[in-house]
């Protein structure tokens, strides 16, 4: 099922949630809304589910125009942040529920009902918790019962407000590759909110990075991550390193010294170079566009991260990099840097 | 409440005697009158006080209670029974006495029924949605605890009487509302108004709108929702408030001695009824129906402390 998103403005008092957003979804998609807290993406996953109405635009679900239906006849799969699980009934009745509730019409009868559940615990694997409480269940598990429950109305769409948001590390990396699965083996299409970054790049088929209300880039997760379409993409997704500097005539300054890099068409004027922390090359003092001292160095895994104090540059910037650990480094090394990578962006107000 | 153990009779009997409007567990009054109890049990870490203190303190509450609480009941039983068991049943079989039963018990079922419904519906709007003037709304709700039962019953006066603003209006259409059921039933429904609305607001805004959204995603319909989802999750907040509502509208005086007219086989409610029989010297009778009111309260304590118990479970966070 495909879903189509138009110049959707959806506003708070003043705020603007979302201001003009578009969208559309491919079949079997798995979509991440991707962005930090007031970005507006869980409001536009709960104007597509109908749990909230925009003050304009358009929403329509495989072509058909889904702001004529409420939310209880968009047939849309809605998992919460916090699962919302039905306290009061056991995991069997929470799953049942959306059979349930269906018209007497097409209601199934209570063997098919009963058959269905099975399947569903058995597809997120907690069919041995059918008679619990929901209080009585993990987070994790209780994430998977609440997805269990989505699904047994065979939604046209899946959407999932945050789904991992409230388990614990581990867990959090469990569901993720399980989901991914999940979705490989039912092929609905879905959308799923996120603050985290890497599990929209490590789940998602497509990010969709937000800010402000505003949609700021969509595109694979290698796109987005290699290809940042803005400055706030660049600084949202992966960790970079941000350096104030000017851009005039095809040269960059920064504080006012040349640096030994190319503007790649960047326009004139105060701007922001963007270089991803494993990015940098180090070599000997003296061969790179930026020069500095090594003021600590911490050594896990396969990098050494370094923090090293420019010189050169307005008072005292200090700026992070990861390194490969085949040279050790030292503190209080005068190092070279050479960005290998790198995006300029003009500054944000 | 799971920390009384020892105690439990002595902390049920103080928190009852806590405001009835105060439902939240966590309330100052309760808290206070729970910690006596508390020592005794699982918070072994607050057992600083020496043993005698810990003595004085425990025969200081008992004492308490047996003066204020426990010995006018005994009094209530011992003068019903004085003259003996015959006596007692003769007197609760007067017409008098049966008509005034009969009073109150369609009094209280009629405005507890309404008083359910338009609770829900006072609740469900406050906690589940946001609009200009709740406060306002709130604090409207909570008027007839503030006010005084016997003004409570003026303005049903000042209202419906002779003199009254539809008074003249209500006399060229015969109706009557005051010194008869109506009024009675009117008077008492404004006084128990909160009772059912104030155990559920809390209750209800806790639990937040999540499920019910849940419910019409998968769904349901509007009526669905709420008969399988709000309803059962509020069923003990909802049995709570509708118990103490109907305590006190069995057992209001001062509203409905304004407004009953105390025509006698017609418009005594039991407390009236009791009032009206000790001022006569009949005092088996009056304390016989009086008997019957304090085994109404005994039966709510108890239903009370049963509901608490679900409630405080209920009220164990589900998730977060």
């Amino acid at each position: 099922m495909t879903i189509e998103v138009k110049n959707i403005v959806k506003k708070f008092g003043a705020f603007a949630a979302l201001d003009n957003v578009d969208l559309k979804v491919a079949n079997g998609e798995l979509l991440a809304l991707l962005g930090p807290s007031g970005s507006g993406k869980t409001t536009l996953l709960r104007i597509i589910a109908g749990l909230d109405w925009p003050d304009a635009g358009e929403v329509s679900i495989d072509g058909e125009d889904a702001l004529a239906r409420g939310a209880s006849e968009r047939h849309v799969g809605f998992v919460f942040q916090h699962y919302a699980l039905f306290r009061h009934m056991t995991v069997f009745e929470n799953v049942a529920f959306g059979l349930r509730v269906q018209p007497r019409a097409i209601r199934k009868d209570e063997a098919t009902i009963c058959a269905r559940v099975k399947e569903l615990l058995d597809l997120v694997q907690l069919d041995w918790l059918a008679n619990r409480y929901p209080s009585q269940l993990s987070g994790g598990q209780r994430q998977r019962i609440a997805l269990a429950r989505a699904l047994a109305i065979e939604p046209r769409i899946l959407l999932l407000d945050e789904p991992f948001g409230a388990l614990d590390a581990k867990v959090r990396k469990e569901l993720r590759q399980w989901l991914r699965s999940l979705h490989s083996e039912i092929h609905v299409t879905s959308i799923f909110v996120t603050h985290d970054q890497e599990e929209a790049l490590e789940v998602a088929n497509r990010v969709v990075v937000m800010d402000k209300g505003r949609i700021e880039q969509i595109g694979t997760p290698g796109e987005v991550y290699d290809h940042p379409a803005s400055a706030f993409v660049h600084g949202f997704i992966g960790e970079s390193i941000v350096l104030p500097v000017d851009v005039s005539g095809g040269s960059v300054r920064l504080g006012g010294r040349p640096l030994n890099i190319a503007a790649d068409g960047a326009a004139s004027g105060a701007s922001q170079l963007f270089i991803r922390r494993h990015d940098m090359q180090i070599g000997p003092a003296g061969s790179g566009a930026l020069e500095g001292a090594v003021r600590h160095v911490r050594s896990f895994g396969p990098i050494q991260r370094a923090e090293v104090a420019l010189s050169g540059g307005e008072g005292d910037t200090v700026i992070e990099i990861d390194a490969p650990r085949d040279r050790e480094l030292q503190a209080g090394e005068i190092v070279s840097l050479q960005p290998r990578r790198y995006r300029i962006f003009a500054a944000r107000d | 409440m799971s920390t009384q153990s020892g105690l439990v009779t002595a902390a049920t009997e103080l928190r009852v005697y806590a405001p009835a409007a105060d439902l939240s567990i966590a309330s100052p009054a309760s808290r206070d009158a729970g910690a006596h109890a508390r020592p005794l049990a699982s918070r072994s870490d607050l057992r600083t006080e020496p043993g005698p203190i810990r003595f004085v303190i425990i025969a200081l509450a008992v004492t308490f209670l047996s003066v204020f609480v426990v010995l006018p009941l005994v009094v209530v039983f011992a003068q019903a029974f004085s003259k003996g068991v015959g006596a007692y049943f003769s007197a609760l079989a007067e017409p008098e006495a049966l008509a005034a039963i009969q009073l109150t018990l369609l009094v209280a079922a009629i405005s507890v029924t309404l008083n359910l419904v338009f609770g829900v519906m006072a609740a469900w709007s406050i906690a589940k949605f946001d609009f200009r003037g709740k406060t306002f709304l709130i604090t409207l709700i909570d008027l007839p605890f503030s006010v005084s039962p016997v003004i409570s019953g003026l303005v049903f006066v000042l209202l419906f009487g002779a003199q009254g603003y539809f008074g003249p209006w209500l006399q060229a259409h015969d109706i009557q509302i005051l010194f008869a059921l109506p009024g009675i039933t009117l008077a008492t429904i404004f006084v128990t108004f909160p009772f059912v609305a104030r155990a559920l607001i809390p209750l209800m805004q806790e639990q937040g709108t999540q499920e019910e959204e849940a419910a019409i995603s998968l769904g349901a319909s509007g009526l669905q929702t709420f008969f399988r989802v709000t309803l059962p999750n509020i069923k003990w907040g909802l049995l709570y408030g509708v118990l103490l509502c109907n305590a006190r509208a069995m057992g209001e005086f001062g509203a409905v001695s304004v407004v009953s007219g105390h025509i006698r086989g017609e418009t005594n409610t039991m407390p009236l009824l009791v009032e009206i029989l000790y001022n006569e010297y009949q005092f088996v009778s009056s304390f016989a129906i009086a008997s019957l009111l304090a085994m109404l309260a005994l039966i709510t304590l108890v239903v009370k402390t049963v509901l608490e118990r679900r409630l405080d479970e209920g009220l164990v966070p589900h998730d977060h």
